[in-house]
This record gives C-alpha cells, structure tokens and sequence, in this order.
C-alpha cells in the first residue's frame, strides 16, 4: 500500500528530486542542519506538515488528542510510529509485568487518558457500566474509608481505542521507524522516517514541519548490573529474568515443580510479581518459595518531619501512586517548579524513590507468607551470581548489614527493580544530543522547560517538545504517567496556542468540546 | 483533590457565585415559606446573608483546612472531607444567623436553614467533583486555582 501523504509538495522554490539513492549518507548524518537541498541529492521526499509527533505511544495520543480538541484538523499532523493502536507498547509491558486486562492499575479515577477533561471518571463510568454504585461510592470515600479507586486495565484500552477513533487516529498515523530529527537551514525541522516496508517507494522519507513531538516512552529496560552481568558471560536468559520482558515459562515451571525464586526491587512491579506468585500457590497449588532481596529496608516513617513522610514497613514504602497526589497539581508541583538543578533532582527522589501502593490484598499474602515462611525477606548487597555446580539454578552471594556472607540458591531471579535505560540508547535521542543541541538534566535525561520545550532545540519558528519518562528531573515529577502525558500535552498545546497554531481551549469551547466528547461526535 | 491555599479561596468564591447565587435563587423561590407573612425578599435576606457568610467564614476555614492538610503527606484533600466539613461550616453559620450577624433576621426556622443549607452544599460539592472541569479543564492541575 502507498502511503498517503499529508501533502506531497516539491521543495519549497526547488526543483523537484533527482538523482540520489533514497537513503541517508554518512557525510549527511554527520551535518549537523539539513538544507532541502540536502535531501532533495539524496533523493529522499520531503512531506510537508505542521505538527509531527514521534512514538505514537500514549504519550502521542494524548497530545494529538488535546490539539484536535483545540482545532487542529487530522491533516495537520502525523503519529509516526510502529504501532496501530497507541496502548500497544502499554499493553505489551502491563501484560509482561503481570497486569493482565482485568487487573487494576496504579493510577486514579480522574486519570483518564481519552478524555482531557478527566470527567466522567474510570469511577463513574464503571458504575454506571455495572449499574452498581460501589465504585462510585468507592471514588467519594478515597482513601479515608476505602483504598484509592483504580481503573481496570481493559477498561483503559477501550476508552483509548474509542477516542482514537473519534479523532481519526488511525488516518494520522504512518507506520516505520524515525531515524532521526534534524534542524532544517532556514527554520523548523526535518523527521527523517523510515516507512515500514512496503509504504514507499524509497528507504527514508523526511517530513519537514514546524512542530516536533517526541514521546518514545522508554529508552530501553535495564537489568541490574550484576544480572546483566551474568547474562551477557552465561548466555542465560532463562533464569534470569527482567520483569518488563516476557517470562511467563518461570509462572509455568512453577506450576510443574517447587521452586525458589529470588526477586529483586521493591516497587510496584515486585508487588504484582509477588501477587502472581502468591495467587499460584493459593490457586493452583504452587509450592514456590519466594526470597526477597531488599537492597535498603524501611520500617517505620519514612522522612523526618512530621509534615513530610511516608509510612513504610516491612522494607516497602507505601503511598498510593508514583508520588504524592499533589505532585500532579497542588502544593507539591508548585513546589517543585521552583527548584532548579540538584535540588529539584533530590526532591523528585524523596517524593518518588522506590515504593509500591498499599494495597491490603497483598499486605495480606505478604504477611502471611512471612508468617509460614514460603516469603522470605533478605536485607544485603549482591556480591556475585553464578551458576550452581549443577548449572541447574543460581547462586547469589549476598553481603548482608552485620557482614556475613550468604548464598541463595534460586531457579529463577526476578529483576523486578524498573530500571530504564539512559536516553543516549535511543537513536534519536541520542542524535539530539549529539546534533540538535540538546542536553541532559540533573537526572540524566532530556532538559526541558516548564512548558516541555526541549531547551536549546529551537529553530526558527521550529519548536521541539518532549513527554514521557524521558523528561523526568524536569519541572514536574508525574512526567510518566495517564495524568502526567496529559498535562504535558496541554501546557505544549497552550505554548502552541500562543504561538497561533491552534486555538486556545477556552471556558466555551472546552464545554463545547466536552459534548462533542460525550456524544462520541467528531471534535 | 489538591488544593493550594490561594486555589481553595478562588474555588470557594468562584463556586459560590456561579453555583450558590443561581441555586440560592431558585431555592428562595421555592422552598416553603415559614409564616404566611414572609416574602420572598425575606426569604432572599437570610439566605444570601447565610452564603455571603459561607464565603466570608469560609477564609478561616480554609486557612484551617490548609494547616491540616500540611499533615497529609499526599498533601491532598479527599472528597469525602469536603463533604463532611459542612457540618461544622453549617453549624457557625447558623449560630452566627441566630445571633444576629450580620444583621437581625428575627427567629431563623432550622428546618429552613438546613435545607438550603445542605442543597447549596451538596451542589458545589458535587460540581467541584467533576463536572466543573468541562468548562476549567486546567482547574484540576491548578490546585483548585482559576487565575
Ligand atoms: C508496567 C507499567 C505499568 C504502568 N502503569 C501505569 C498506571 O497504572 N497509571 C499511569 O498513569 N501510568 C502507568 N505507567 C506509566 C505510563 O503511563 C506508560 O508507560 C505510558 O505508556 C507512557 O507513554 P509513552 O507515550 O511515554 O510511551 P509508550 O506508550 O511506550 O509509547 C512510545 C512508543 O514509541 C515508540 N518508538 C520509540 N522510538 C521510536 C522511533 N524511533 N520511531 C517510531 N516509534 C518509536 C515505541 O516503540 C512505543 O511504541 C505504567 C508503565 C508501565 C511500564
């Protein structure tokens, strides 16, 4: 199929393409601005459009979505992406790290992603779907008479899937790979893309527009050092396992046999692993022992101040969602806006760092298996892994606080730590780096202002903005999140506004908009 | 939700004017009169005198709210607490119509009160919970601020 173009046009005053082999150069690459001409001898198309958005992701969606709301028509901008739905590459990573459709996920009520208005709520919704007020009863009393509402995972992708088609997402989206973003002599910027295969008649094609978007998600999982160390010299990559990827098979042999399994991290992603573990052995009859290795142990209060801890205990740190509910939009994001440098980075940690949601269900499996030993906690510093004699399991030694040294013997570790990659693993970002002159913030990742402008990239008129988990360290905590992606997007869409790109969401076409939402009617 | 200080005053005021006065309007009109010879300008006395307080008291109040809310590590304010902090909000309100203040009103009816009382209430409370951001999307990450 040929993919259709938003607008074929010959290079603006240029003649139109000759010569060239459709692909990039070395010297090209290695040129820090592209001209048209550039392109044009290299025999690459150049579309043009206004707006283009990178990854295609939920944090894409978000933002295409917000600026169709603010009267951008679906011509005016591209998804470029290797997804035809944008919960996919979610899906992909709720499903591995144990989150199936019918699980809750760790996000509130008002964080609905199709819906910028945040009204009516997973809540709500669910309620009035199950003609059962529970949940909504569950919403009014959060959380001082019952825990937090959180929405179903499914329920997530099917509001998601039904915006998308409201706003025509599927005609915005071309799939392939970006390669690169490239400042354009003269002003804005050149994606250059390759389409998947098949979709056009040469290997890149360029789009030259005047606003980027990049929300690639995650750079990349990590492992821990040591695991990723034993990996790479044992060419084990089935029992040592990361909780993103796929590792159904060690559920399965747990299943066949008993096993002991060592899981690492102490987030959210080792509670849902733990949960798949303790569900098993009261399902299906498991016999799986769990040894749970702890790197820092709280219990007690965490933080000092009266006003400004966080209650922790058996080495898990609890508070319902990635940071405090104000780090969205109250006390804590004003807070944190003014702070620069270090001590914004060291304010995220404390806000953030590692903890998990207190859910009783799994205080309570977790208690229980304390109390019958089949969840056992160890508190240390990993010395070395290997394998065991018998290669059939590894051996961790562990340093533990008082100095002893101490083995365990697992069939399986889970790395369930969440570790991301840094963002110089991702071409394009790396590229940005390198050429389109962007830096780093205090924790590593893309520098963007309060308004997610990538600091230093502008060109032009050309602006380049960023969401997602790549901008974290910047001026708001919550950057990888529903809420998160959708309060970048609006602030993007208000800078945008100002710009004269798009229409300012004002009190009548928000309301005007909202019923056009809730009548599922174009925007 | 999670309010700043600045944004539980604008909230305050902002839903009393664009959902207090139309409702308290309507509830003069309609709700039974307590003697044949109150009029309807009667009924408006009392009643605006009872919101133009939920607003002023309210100052105090909010700055109460906030002290306590700093013991919150969320720093949030749930739902449910801005339901139930009308009770005591009604109760000042009404202690203070009793006394006299603003003005003499003669004999306030409780049951009169309290009818408009937890009406108005319940409608700004449930217009904050939701519906308000239809027309304020950006309200919600504002700590409850419009300006
Ligand atoms: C297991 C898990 C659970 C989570 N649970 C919650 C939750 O409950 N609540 C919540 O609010 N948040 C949650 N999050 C956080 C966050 O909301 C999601 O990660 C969300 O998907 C982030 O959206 P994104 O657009 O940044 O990334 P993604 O949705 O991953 O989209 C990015 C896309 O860009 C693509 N891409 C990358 N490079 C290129 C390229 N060069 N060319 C083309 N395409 C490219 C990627 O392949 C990917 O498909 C969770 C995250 C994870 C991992």
């Amino acid at each position: 199929m040929q993919q259709q173009p938003t607008e074929v046009v010959s290079p603006r005053h240029d003649p139109p393409p000759t010569g060239g082999s459709g692909d990039v150069s070395d010297a090209l690459m290695a040129k820090p601005t592209w001209s048209d001409h550039d392109l044009i001898g290299h025999g690459i198309p150049i579309y043009d459009v206004p707006f283009v958005t990178v990854g295609g992701g939920l944090g894409s969606f978000a933002m295409v979505d917000i600026l169709r709301v603010a009267g951008v028509s679906a011509e005016h901008m591209v998804a470029l992406s290797d997804l035809d739905q944008p919960s996919e590459t979610y899906e992909h990573l709720a499903k591995n790290s144990q989150i199936p459709s019918h699980e809750r996920l760790r996000s509130d009520s008002g964080s609905v992603l199709d819906c910028l208005w945040g009204w009516p709520g997973y809540a709500l919704r669910e309620a009035i779907a199950d003609r059962n007020p529970k949940r909504a009863w569950q919403v009014m009393t959060e959380p001082i008479l019952a825990e937090y509402f959180t929405p179903k995972a499914g329920q997530v992708y099917e509001s998601v899937t039904r915006e998308a088609n409201r706003i025509g997402w599927s005609s915005m989206v071309k799939k392939g790979v970006v390669r690169t973003v490239r400042r354009r002599e003269g002003g804005e910027y050149f994606v250059l893309f390759t389409p998947a295969t098949g979709t056009a008649a040469t290997k890149r094609i360029a789009y030259r527009c005047r606003y980027v978007h990049i929300a690639v998600g995650y750079p990349g999982v990590k492992f821990l050092p040591d695991l990723q160390a034993y990996r790479d010299k044992y060419q084990d990559y089935a029992k040592v396992l990361n909780a993103y990827e796929p590792h159904l098979h060690a559920y399965e042999e747990m299943l066949r046999r008993p096993t002991t399994v060592l899981v690492r991290g102490s987030g959210i992603v080792a509670s849902r692993v733990l949960q798949r573990i303790i569900d098993d052995r009261d399902n299906t009859g498991a016999q799986t022992t769990i040894v749970h290795l702890f790197r820092s142990y709280p219990d007690g209060y965490q933080g000092d101040k009266r006003t400004f801890r966080r209650p922790a205990r058996n080495g898990w740190s609890y508070q319902a969602f990635n940071y405090p509910k104000s780090a969205w939009g109250g006390q804590i994001r004003y807070t944190l806006e003014k702070l620069e440098g270090q001590e914004r980075s060291d304010y995220i940690d404390q806000l953030g760092g590692t903890n998990t949601a207190p859910r009783k269900d799994w205080q309570e499996q977790l208690d229980r298996g304390l109390e019958q030993g089949f969840y056992k906690q160890l508190r240390g510093t990993v010395k070395t892994v290997e394998p065991t004699a018998d290669g059939r399991q590894v051996n961790t030694v562990v340093t533990t606080p008082d100095g002893y040294e101490l083995g365990i013997e697992a069939d399986f570790i889970i790395d369930a730590t969440g570790l991301e990659a840094s963002i110089e693993e991702h071409r394009v970002l790396k590229d940005l780096l390198s050429y389109g002159g962007a830096d780093k913030n205090p924790k590593g990742r893309l520098n963007v202002d309060h308004d997610f402008l990538v600091r230093g990239t502008e060109s032009g008129a050309g602006r380049l903005y960023a969401s997602g988990s790549i901008t974290l360290g910047g001026y708001y905590a919550g950057v990888d999140s529903f809420l998160g992606l959708q309060y970048a997007s609006l602030r993007i869409a208000d800078a945008m506004a100002a710009e004269g790109f798009c229409k300012k969401i004002g009190p009548l076409r928000s309301a005007a908009q909202w019923t056009r939402w809730a009548r599922n009617k174009t925007p | 939700m999670t309010p700043t200080l600045s944004g539980r005053m604008q909230s305050r005021f902002v839903l009393l004017l664009i959902v207090g006065v139309p409702l308290t309007l309507v509830l003069g009109a309609v709700l039974p009169r307590p003697t044949a010879t109150t009029t309807l300008s009667d009924m408006y006395e009392v009643f605006f005198a009872a919101l133009v307080l939920v607003g002023v008291v309210g100052i105090v109040w909010e700055l109460i709210y906030h002290g306590l809310q700093q013991f919150r590590w969320e720093k949030d304010w749930p739902t449910i607490f801005g339901l139930v902090t009308g009770i005591p909000e009604g109760i000042v309100v009404y202690l203070l119509l009793d006394r006299g203040f603003p003005w003499e009103f003669g004999d306030v009816p409780i049951s009169l009160f309290l009818q408009m009382f937890i009406l108005v209430w319940i409608a700004i409370w449930l217009i904050a919970n939701g519906p308000l951001q239809i027309f304020f999307p950006r309200w919600r990450y504002q700590g409850g601020r419009f300006i």
